[in-house]
């Protein structure tokens, strides 16, 4: 197990990093944290010709606190986001997200966008990235566009990013500060830290009645991509979020799946588990909302 | 092509030429001949590999040794005492018999020295944690989660460093 | 004359001797070996299940940068005889490489050699082969159709090896019973998958006409093996085994790897380094485990006594051979577990797949047999009502019984298992366990408690190797072990076995001391090669503390023996009136004249005038090579034989939530009480048993070799093969109890296997009892949560409907 050889750029700016992009025509990938692109080219599923490393592109490090949104860098290494007070204040769906992503290790090293521009389907922060709306930034010699995270992933480990293209940003919106708010994520995986099976995220709000007036959910494991589940969120709109409503809404969820059979569960178990898990993290959002001392 | 790299490597400042695809772990081997840094997976999952990267823990058959040029490696090799005497984690690990076959070992040490680095007073949830990316075949873990907890303690009972020989650090 | 005194190192807490080199990096494992002008191997592998070999183009590979050369299989079977098979099946012919025919996804077809393992692997992948596809066959039990595609045509048959055993008047047993049950389960393929892979590093010497082997080893006979095959005399092949095995738990047995390195070697004129790396240790390393379909029925009583057992047992080798089939031979020697079960049937069947091939697997066997007869005892409790405890006790060998001998000829030495579960209940506090576990069902949890025990035979013959092929007629497997004493005294031992963490030198150190006198610290314990060592067969079938154990006692008892007769020499007293201990001869009617062993040894080595005039040999030295206790038989013609000496026991109770919505398991509390009679090291002991529990938590709730109907392996990497992490093993507890042997040096027992074969019968314990409620069973083993969740579902929807 031992990579196809390869060339070595050790990218100094983001100039830099858009240039030999558009120069390799297709050829060349960024590594970011590598954690699972050198996994990829370990098993040669990945032969890139040439590797444009940015994790000395200063431009692409940090977190920045903005007006109504958090805007992180690409390359922050998701241990980094986890530590994050602006993360745990401004985006606690994510910070709730990232201790399910792989080990101390792989954080260590992986990135916030290496994460989403991999289009891993079960992967926590894609998911988190999904229920919250989040958008990326894409950038080129050509010039720089933004696109919805839902419009990003295309299907698994696909994505709409072009070969010249180099994700610099993930940006998330802030949540409504004038609700009790809190979030939740969950999944059934192998074994702890592994890709999810089943994974649900959901991120509540609660007027001073009780009454729910943000709901941010989204599931991941049972289709190609993560799924928004808008319909879900919906038919919560405005309710007490009971058990019994929430188990209602959440079979809502059902006509967006579309799942697969593999080693570790049936597409009728996926189907069957998935709005339970959404269900269980509304729940859980709930109960810490409505109390936010436990 | 091959590239020169400059790493700190267990605090000797160390230059090599590299392939690029050369992964870490088989430079810090087959390179540099520190042979106490594992393979077991190659692709990311058993963390036999582990080593410090800054201080902090990494898979180093996830990373290419061109990557580590201007950076600090730790091994297990670096894992002793300035004087040469087994560190607490290393002697604590031997107490409890916290392993069976050595080979997850090193990798094990990295990841029990890197939360003791941060957290001297794990709880044993903590303890699994850090070490729940580090597969061991033989032990079923329990003994490593003692060591660790009792080279908390220990190191818990030491006098602040300031109180230490200088150069400690 | 000697005395035996309180001990002082065996079973002390002592720091067991290997792990300070481990815990410093300094471990000597195959890849940190290296040989000047060294070549690394990459292999070719089939991507079909079955298919004809039409072509192998190699001449793009060949003008890679690097390669010295591409091997195929046609080239090596003209070369090497076959590999050799367990069971007797001439038609079966296997190489390391595939000769003409690939008999299963991932099989080596060719192997590269390059200078470097990247340079090979660049290589390898400009080989060009080209296939016929051939019909395959994935699902054992169609293999047994004498219509299934042959995985070995020239056996002609996919049953390799099919024997019905009778011990005892099952069809009287059971038609004299009231009640009869019987139940299908499966054992699903995994294995211990070290973190290590296999790896050898082999290099000709022409001038001395040595074939060097470094290997990640653990294999009895593997010298003669390698041989073999290579068409050399035993005496060319030097093994060594001072290499440090990074676990195994029986599969590391490298053949067909060592075959073919040691070949290419020999062809080269270099040395050359096969190390398999994950995934061709995954898909093609044929390290896979049991495999297999029971059949189990049971007659028994109204209040559960059990008075005969049929079973029925398809175990799918895969499409190699080696040793798998015997792996049917080792539960034979515990056939009833702990319970006075009169008669057995066994109805044992190994068939060939086109599927990877399988190795040995701690307790060889024995833990998927132990399942199949503790869920009986299960369902005879639930059938009747009675309580699972209840029937284990009544059904237990009770302590007064022993030795006992049971249905198929081995008797055990000892034990007393109502104590032993006695104390695992009390360590469990089961009462409140059940409470708890009722709490929890009254919340809607599901929830449920496990109680298995198993038998460990241990410090074998190798019985089953007659017993399932009468052209082989092995009766010993002895262990060996050599002391040395220097002329200052200091002691050496020689072991003639590699470690894969069983703590041998801290073994024979502690043993020899405790014989001697002798701080273990200070002794050194060597690990010698296959030319310079005496016999041994590898720490396979829990026999290390049994034999090697007995063999470093009876080497240190001839140095002891020695001492006395040059000290009391010198003491001017004969040999009764001097006592050896702590290290020195003193004599009996005068504590003040004393002689040490330091000083003795010197006698022995320089000052031959002061020697005994008995004593015509010059140094101090004693070799001691133990015969297996009772082994020596051949069995007899309906298959009863004696193949363990030594019968260690444990209990588990497991506490199993699963959560509903999931499947999901958790082990909140896990506890064992077990019985390896002396026990030589603590520490190590913990760590066997707690180590065997969690190796069995993965069989029984995560890991397997998926293969699809094409033929392929779905879980070939680490994420898809689950194996436990600190996570999924819970802070199991121990407790002990002592019924020592009366066959072996100090009452040592076997005890690296027990905790595997105890953990998955408990875990499916637990979960089936977390799922009587719903009146429904998981027989299937990895019991994943989505096989769980599946089961609930099914059950679910059936009761609405």
């Amino acid at each position: 197990m031992k990579a196809a050889a390869f060339d070595f750029c050790r990218a100094e700016s983001l100039e830099q990093v858009l240039e030999e992009l558009s120069s390799a025509a297709g050829e060349a990938r960024i590594i970011a944290g590598g954690q699972s692109l050198v996994a990829m080219m370990a098993m040669r599923l990945a032969r890139p010709e040439k590797l444009i490393d940015i994790n000395h592109v200063g431009a692409l490090a940090g977190i920045d606190d903005g007006d109504g949104m958090v805007t992180i860098k690409a390359c922050t290494r998701q241990a980094t986001a986890l530590q994050s007070a602006i993360i745990t204040r401004e985006v606690p769906m994510l910070a709730a997200a990232l201790p399910y992503v792989g080990h101390i290790q792989t954080r260590n090293r992986g990135t916030i966008g290496g994460s989403i521009a991999h289009g891993d389907p079960t992967a926590e922060i894609l998911l988190a990235a999904t229920a919250l709306g989040a958008r990326v930034t894409l950038a080129s010699i050509g010039g720089v566009r933004s696109l919805a995270v839902a419009d990003f992933a295309l299907g698994a480990m696909e994505t709409a990013a072009r070969e010249d293209e180099c994700l610099t940003e993930v940006v998330f919106p802030k949540p409504p500060r004038e609700l009790a708010l809190s979030a939740a994520v969950d999944e059934i995986s192998p074994r702890a830290g592994d890709y999810a099976v089943i994974g649900a995220a959901a991120e509540i709000g609660l007027d001073a009645e009780g009454r729910c007036r943000h709901a941010r959910l989204a599931s991941s494991g049972a289709a190609p991509v993560p799924v928004l589940a808008s319909p879900v969120a919906q038919a919560l709109a405005g309710s007490r979020l009971e058990d019994t409503e929430i188990d209602e809404a959440v079979r809502l969820l059902d006509p967006l799946l579309d799942p697969e059979s593999d080693v570790q569960a049936s597409a009728a178990y996926r189907r069957r588990v998935a709005p339970g898990m959404l269900a269980r993290v509304i729940k859980r959002a709930r109960d810490q909302a409505r109390n936010p001392t436990t | 092509m091959k590239q020169k790299i400059t790493l700190t490597l267990n605090g000797a400042r160390r230059s090599a030429e590299v392939e690029p695809r050369l992964s870490l772990v088989d430079f810090l081997r087959d390179q540099l001949g520190l042979t106490g840094t594992h393979i077991g997976c190659e692709h990311g999952v058993c963390g036999a590999c582990s080593v410090l990267f800054d201080d902090d823990p990494i898979r180093a058959c996830l990373m290419f040794a061109v990557q580590a040029d201007g950076h600090a490696i730790t091994t297990v090799e670096g894992l002793r005492e300035e004087d040469g005497s087994l560190g607490i984690l290393q002697d604590s690990f031997w107490e409890t018999h916290a392993l069976q076959c050595g080979y997850c070992t090193p990798g094990m040490l990295i990841a029990g020295q890197a939360l003791l680095a941060r957290n001297p007073d794990p709880s044993d949830e903590e303890i699994r944690e850090a070490i729940a990316g580090n597969l061991c075949r033989c032990t079923g873990y329990v003994q490593i989660v003692d060591a660790i907890r009792l080279a908390g303690a220990r190191m818990r009972q030491m006098p602040p460093a300031t109180d230490r020989e200088a150069g400690d650090d | 004359m000697t005395e035996q005194s309180v001990r002082r190192f065996v079973s002390a807490k002592r720091r067991p001797k290997e792990d300070g080199r481990f815990i410093t990096g300094a471990g000597h494992f195959v890849a940190d070996v290296t040989r000047p002008g060294m070549l690394h191997v990459a292999l070719v592998t089939s991507p079909h299940p079955a298919a004809r070999i039409v072509s192998i183009d190699t001449e793009a590979a060949l003008g890679m940068p690097g390669v010295a050369e591409v091997l195929t299989g046609d080239v090596l079977a003209a070369n090497a005889n076959p590999l050799a098979n367990a069971v007797d099946t001439p038609g079966v012919k296997c190489y390391p490489l595939a000769d003409g025919v690939a008999r299963y996804a991932g099989e080596w077809v060719a192997a590269v050699v390059a200078e470097s393992r990247a340079e090979a692997e660049d290589a390898a992948e400009r080989v060009e082969v080209e296939y016929d596809p051939l019909p395959h066959v994935i699902n054992a039990e169609e293999a047994l159709d004498p219509g299934s595609p042959p995985v070995h045509a020239g056996h002609g048959s996919n049953v390799l090896y099919r024997r019905t055993f009778t011990w005892g008047p099952v069809a009287d047993d059971f038609a004299g019973q009231p009640h009869e049950l019987s139940f299908k389960l499966r054992w699903g393929r995994s294995a211990p998958v070290p973190v290590e892979t296999f790896g050898v590093l082999a290099e000709w010497n022409a001038g001395t006409e040595i074939l060097d082997v470094w290997a990640s080893i653990q294999m009895p006979s593997y010298a003669e093996q390698i041989a073999a095959a290579l068409r050399i005399p035993v005496n060319q092949v030097r093994a060594h085994y001072d290499v440090d095995v990074g676990g195994s738990y029986g599969v590391k047995r490298g053949i067909k790897h060592t075959v073919l390195a040691g070949f290419l070697a020999r062809r080269l004129g270099r040395p050359v380094r096969l190390i398999e790396d994950r995934l061709e240790n995954m898909v093609g390393g044929d390290m896979h485990g049991p495999d297999r379909h029971f059949n189990v029925a049971v007659a028994f009583d109204d209040d559960g006594l059990i008075k005969s057992m049929k079973l029925r047992v398809i175990e799918d080798v895969g499409g190699q051979t080696g040793r798998a089939a015997f792996q049917l031979g080792k539960p034979v020697s515990a056939i009833v577990g702990a319970y006075r079960i009169n008669s057995v049937e066994y109805d044992a069947i190994a068939v060939s797949t086109n599927k990877t091939g399988q190795a040995a697997v701690r307790g060889f066997g024995m833990s998927p047999t132990n399942v199949a007869i503790e869920t009986a005892v299960d369902k005879v409790a639930r059938h009747l009502g009675l309580s699972r405890l209840g029937v284990r006790r009544r059904n237990f060998i009770r302590a007064d019984q022993f030795p006992y001998l049971i249905p198929s000829g081995s008797e055990y030495d000892s034990g007393d298992y109502h104590t032993v579960l006695r104390k695992a209940v009390d360590l469990a506090g089961l009462d409140a366990l059940l409470k708890r576990r009722d709490t929890a069902r009254r919340d809607g949890k599901i929830a449920g408690i496990g109680i298995a025990t198993c038998l460990e035979p241990g410090g074998g013959n190798s019985a089953f190797e007659p017993l399932l092929n009468p052209k082989n007629e092995t009766t010993t497997w002895p262990e060996s072990c050599v002391v040395k004493v220097d002329r200052s005294g200091g002691i050496t031992a020689t072991i003639a076995t590699s470690t894969s963490g069983q703590g041998h030198e801290t073994l024979a150190a502690t043993i020899i001391g405790e014989e001697l006198g002798i701080d273990p610290d200070t002794i050194r314990v060597m690990h010698s090669d296959t030319l310079s060592g005496l016999p041994g067969n590898t720490p396979v079938a829990s026999r290390m503390a049994i034999m090697l154990g007995g063999a470093a006692a009876g080497a240190a008892r001839k140095i002891r023996d020695q001492a006395i007769l040059i000290g009391a020499h010198n003491l001017k007293r004969t040999p009764e009136q001097v006592r050896y201990a702590n290290g020195a001869v003193t004599a009996l009617d005068d504590p003040a004249q004393s002689i040490s062993l330091a000083r003795i040894a010197l006698i022995a080595h320089r000052e031959f005038h002061n020697m005994p005039p008995d004593l015509t040999e010059p140094g101090m030295q004693a070799v001691h090579v133990l015969q297996v206790p009772k082994g020596g038989t051949l069995p007899t013609a309906d298959g009863r034989v004696q193949m363990y000496p030594c019968y260690s026991f444990a209990a588990h109770i497991v506490y199993a939530e699963i959560d509903r919505l999931t499947g999901k398991v958790t082990l909140p509390d896990y506890c064992i009480a077990h019985d390896c009679g002396t026990v030589i090291n603590p520490d190590i002991v913990r760590g066997m048993v707690i180590g065997g529990a969690a190796h069995g938590i993965g069989a029984a709730l995560y890991e397997e070799f998926t293969y699809e109907p094409g033929g392929q392996l779905l879980s070939g990497t680490f994420v898809d093969y689950v194996m436990p992490s600190a996570h999924e093993v819970p802070d199991i507890k121990l407790t002990e109890h002592c019924t020592p042997s009366p066959l072996t040096s100090h009452g040592q027992k076997g005890v690296g296997e027990g905790g595997y074969l105890g953990a998955p019968a408990a875990v499916a314990s637990a979960i089936n009892d977390a799922l009587s409620p719903y009146k429904i069973e998981c027989l299937t083993l990895p019991m994943r949560a989505s096989l769980l969740s599946d089961l609930l579902a099914d059950q679910q929807a059936e009761t609405e409907s």
